[in-house]
């Protein structure tokens, strides 16, 4: 009944959708959203890299909105875990086999430097704080997989997050106060395409590449801690 | 024929939002409707980069000089699907931590058997 009732629901709503897209040419070039990014965004923000350029500049209060749903989400998963007081055990763990644990100790640092080399190019190349943000996080979660029993240190990996954010913030308040927008680019844009160049961009990214690595690191760890939880 | 071979990728996105709206109302695990709210998350992805589609367009990214601006794909999607892409993960870590306190507290995630969730 339940099934029925679900997939005749879903065929009205797949028939609509049909009849809508059919109307919309696929591909075609027109009049879009981004002409004026592509356009004239390096000569406005001075990134080589127009997606950057839209996340950070032209769209930057969004993003600062975006971050604050992730830290949300993150700080909702510590209150949920924080409801069960944490038994201090320490049960005993069994070590991964001798190659699993020199391959994660050899890949540790090539990962975190593959993530921030992401990171700080994200104004030049396809990346940014977002991305190499997540490849910081893969590179715990692989420590965490093949190095049973170590942890990040909790006090450390909530300020880098809370660094981060406010690293933002205070970026954005200063080019309030400079130039009279939340986020002005008040540092020179320099030469597009060299690394030091479209002024607070990359800063900004670097602030968001921050939040978003400790901040991931960290609900892997509280899962981890949790899962550890249920299975004693 | 003409409309399959031109909007596959329309096709291929509202498919899997429309799978992922089927498992989120059908299933009765609760871990199998989380995974539907990911397979429509992947859906919502593929619909909105798909939306902003140049044909033989280059990514928006000015690597070297001489590329044309005028074939280039439209990046403010790309913009709002990067972010969206690590929010949804959290999203999902919140509601994966969210059935685990589940289970812990009524010893199953079946929602038929969750009898405050029942409907």
């Amino acid at each position: 009944m339940r099934k029925l009732i679900s997939i005749i629901l879903l065929g009205i709503v797949a028939t609509g959708l049909f009849m809508s897209i059919s109307q919309i040419p696929f591909g075609e070039p027109g009049e879009r959203m981004g002409d004026h990014f592509i356009r004239e965004g390096v000569k406005e923000t001075g990134a080589t890299n127009i997606v950057t350029a839209v996340v950070v500049s032209y769209r930057g209060f969004d993003t600062l909105g975006e971050v604050t749903v992730l830290f949300t989400a993150a700080m909702g998963l510590g209150a949920v875990i924080g409801l069960v007081r944490r038994k201090k055990t320490h049960p005993v763990i069994e070590p991964a086999s001798l190659i699993v644990y020199t391959g994660c100790r050899f890949l540790f640092p090539v990962i975190l430097l593959v993530g921030t080399y992401i990171v700080i190019h994200g104004h030049l190349t396809p990346g940014g704080g977002f991305q190499g943000g997540a490849v910081v996080a893969s590179a715990f979660l692989l420590m965490y997989l093949g190095c049973r029993g170590k942890r990040i240190r909790e006090n450390l990996s909530r300020g880098l997050e809370s660094l981060g954010g406010l690293l933002f913030i205070l970026l954005g308040v200063t080019g309030l106060l400079i130039g009279g927008d939340f986020l002005f680019n008040f540092l020179p844009l320099g030469e597009a395409g060299t690394l030091i160049s479209a002024g607070i961009i990359p800063l900004i990214y670097l602030a968001v590449g921050l939040k978003v690595g400790s901040e991931l690191a960290g609900i892997i760890d509280h899962l981890i801690e949790n899962t550890d939880e249920l299975s004693e | 024929m003409n409309f399959l071979s031109e909007y596959t990728y329309y096709i291929g996105a509202f498919s899997l939002i429309i799978i992922g709206l089927y498992i989120i109302l059908v299933k009765k695990n609760l871990m199998k409707v989380i995974i539907g709210f990911s397979i429509f998350d992947t859906g919502i992805y593929l619909f909105l980069i798909t939306v902003g589609y140049l044909r033989e367009g280059t990514a928006p990214v000015f690597s070297k000089s001489g590329l044309d601006a005028g074939k280039m794909v439209d990046p403010v999607p790309q913009a709002l699907v990067l972010t969206a892409i690590v929010i949804g993960v959290a999203v999902l870590a919140l509601a994966v931590i969210l059935a685990i306190k589940i289970y812990a507290h009524y010893g199953t995630i079946n929602l038929r058997k969750i009898k405050e969730q029942r409907w």
